[in-house]
């Protein structure tokens, strides 16, 4: 536990340390970079909830993450063309506001997560993966067919939306805000993983007739634990658009879904900063890989490979030793 | 005459063509152990998840504690007081003992939404798990994972859980199996303790346990309860010895 804990604090300093020596030395490419870890990470935290501490294998937070991506670029797109975002029943219009733009992105994929859980938690196993890959899909190719927002071609934004105070556009800015918001979301992941609702979701993964048995109901704990990841990813999807000024189909893609799941099996699996590590060694690998050869992700496959076989884990598993404390 | 604390009433279950449960009828009095024996396949543990409302029945109904359960389900049962163990222990087996009776704590008050207080530094719920875990003979076992008991005490564990539900009936099935003799005769004593909190449903094999602790014995046979009665009525009663024993057995 107490190994875990100082590897956490190496990867929360870590992850603060080298956009600051960036900073210093002027090269802000590697703060985006950073910053993209930052906001997988955040991502992988929110699955990390249903899938690390529920045991749900949700292959489609795709679904969450494109809603807050959108959440984002159809408010902003409506601000920097100055239209109106609906006039009936009432008047709504876009906005370059990020705070409303964090609550639109977690209202909305809040209550996807409920729409899409209520119907695939009915389920288990090969189903529940099927169904929520469906949502997913369903969702990629609605966007793509969907010319208002860009359909294929995506949606460009082209100013960062703002944050009282601060100047988004300045990369070590924007990194400060998505390092905050992660951090937070580390700590609630925390609170909740130790809390009542953390007991029963974490029992419910290992005996849910035991659960039943004791007077509560597995499915309310799941569905409970599916909306409070959903809403985590969506708001990285909202943050990720904003990174990259630009908003597209393939944020709903499967792919996307697998890679985020790919952050929290790199990582470890349940582990709280899991995600962290995942999608640190994901950019990296992506980075340095990417660059020696075009067929990185082959290499990636092998490492990953790697991890589920000998490695179970994942990173902090393997740098920590098998157990998992329970305090 | 008192009520029943558990009734059921004329249940049947059928899967295709068997009839696991045959217009079956029970009721547990406050204070009793009632027995439930038969031989294997004679539908127990169907009737057992009709009871603790993981079936539902075809027709028939369950009333506890005076109110008509058979549409509610499992957990909402529990809630009011029907306190179950598994033919297999079925515990949280990553989890600690006490995590494991705080959990069942904090069921029965159906209080799970609580997200940012650590449930384990909660005094009131980890004192009252304690208790119950002594209660059972696991004092000092506390922060032992349940994967890692024996199966004796993984029993025993059960039986915590079950008294954590503030229990108003016991449903306990086959609570001596895979039980050494020496963990029999614990069980049989915490069994007999337990009948002062609530009556107990006892599903059991072993019939010294069951000669040795029940006040009245059903016998299911079929999916069809053939006898009720007294431990010496059920010893004497020829129908059960020729359905249950064979002919040539003496109870």
């Amino acid at each position: 536990m107490l190994r875990e804990r100082i590897l956490n604090f190496v990867f929360a300093f870590g992850l603060l340390a080298v956009p600051l020596i960036a900073y210093v030395s002027d090269a802000p490419f590697v703060i985006t970079l950073a910053t993209k870890v930052a906001i997988l990470a955040l991502a992988g935290v929110g699955l990390n909830i249903a899938l690390g501490l529920g045991g749900l294998i949700s292959l489609g937070h795709a679904a969450f993450f494109g809603i807050g991506g959108y959440a984002m670029g159809i408010l902003a797109s409506h601000a920097q063309s100055y239209t109106l975002l609906t006039t009936w029943p009432f008047e709504i219009a876009g906005t370059k506001s990020m705070l409303i733009i964090w609550v639109v992105a977690l209202a909305s994929s809040g209550l996807a997560a409920l729409i899409i859980g209520a119907l695939s938690l009915r389920t288990s196993g090969a189903y529940f993966i099927m169904i929520t890959l469906a949502f997913g899909q369903m969702l990629f190719f609605f966007a793509i067919s969907w010319p208002a927002y860009g359909g294929e071609d995506g949606l460009p934004i082209y100013l960062r939306n703002g944050f009282p105070g601060l100047n988004t556009l300045d990369p070590i800015q924007f990194f400060t805000i998505t390092y905050v918001i992660l951090g937070l979301a580390l700590f609630l992941s925390s609170r909740l993983s130790k809390s009542r609702f953390g007991l029963a979701l974490q029992a419910t993964r290992q005996n849910p007739e035991r659960v039943e048995a004791v007077g509560m109901r597995p499915f309310n704990i799941r569905l409970t634990a599916f909306l409070i990841s959903g809403m985590i990813t969506g708001l990285a999807g909202a943050l990720f658009a904003d990174l990259n000024r630009f908003v597209s189909p393939s944020m709903f893609s499967w792919q996307t879904s697998g890679e985020i799941m790919v952050f929290v099996i790199l990582g470890g699996v349940g582990r709280l900063y899991g995600p962290v590590a995942g999608a640190a060694l994901f950019i990296l690998l992506e980075h340095w890989l990417g660059g020696i050869n075009d067929y990185w992700q082959f290499l990636l496959g092998l490492i990953l490979l790697g991890v589920v076989l000998f490695a179970r884990g994942g990173l902090i598993g393997t740098l920590v030793g098998r157990e998992v404390a329970h305090d | 005459m008192t009520d029943p604390v558990l009734s059921v009433r004329n249940i049947s279950k059928s899967f295709g063509a068997l009839k696991a449960s045959d217009e079956v009828s029970i009721g547990l009095l406050p204070g009793e152990i009632h027995a439930l024996i038969g031989p294997n396949g004679a539908g127990k543990s169907t009737l057992i998840s009709q009871i603790a409302g993981g079936l539902r029945p075809d027709s028939g109904t369950v009333e506890f504690l005076g109110q008509d359960v058979t549409t509610l389900g499992t957990a909402a049962r529990a809630r009011m007081g029907l306190a179950r163990s598994f033919q297999v222990s079925s515990v949280v087996p990553d989890f600690t003992v006490l995590q494991n009776v705080v959990l069942a704590v904090q069921g029965a008050t159906g209080h799970w939404m609580g997200f940012l207080r650590p449930v384990m530094k909660a005094t009131g719920l980890t004192e009252a798990a304690i208790n119950f875990i002594d209660q059972v003979g696991l004092t000092g076992r506390y922060t032992i994972h349940a994967a890692d008991l024996a199966h004796g005490e993984r029993r025993k564990l059960e039986i915590a859980m079950a008294l954590a539900l503030s229990p108003k009936a016991f449903l306990l099935d086959e609570p001596m199996a895979g039980l050494g003799v020496e963990g029999t005769g614990e069980m049989t004593k915490l069994l007999d303790q337990l009948r002062h909190k609530a009556p107990i449903l006892l599903v059991e094999h072993d019939m010294d346990a069951v000669f040795k602790l029940a006040d009245r014995i059903s016998v299911l046979v079929y999916g069809r309860v053939i006898a009720t009665g007294s431990v010496d009525e059920i010893r004497t009663n020829s129908e059960v010895q020729r359905a249950y024993l064979g002919e040539e057995a003496v109870l």
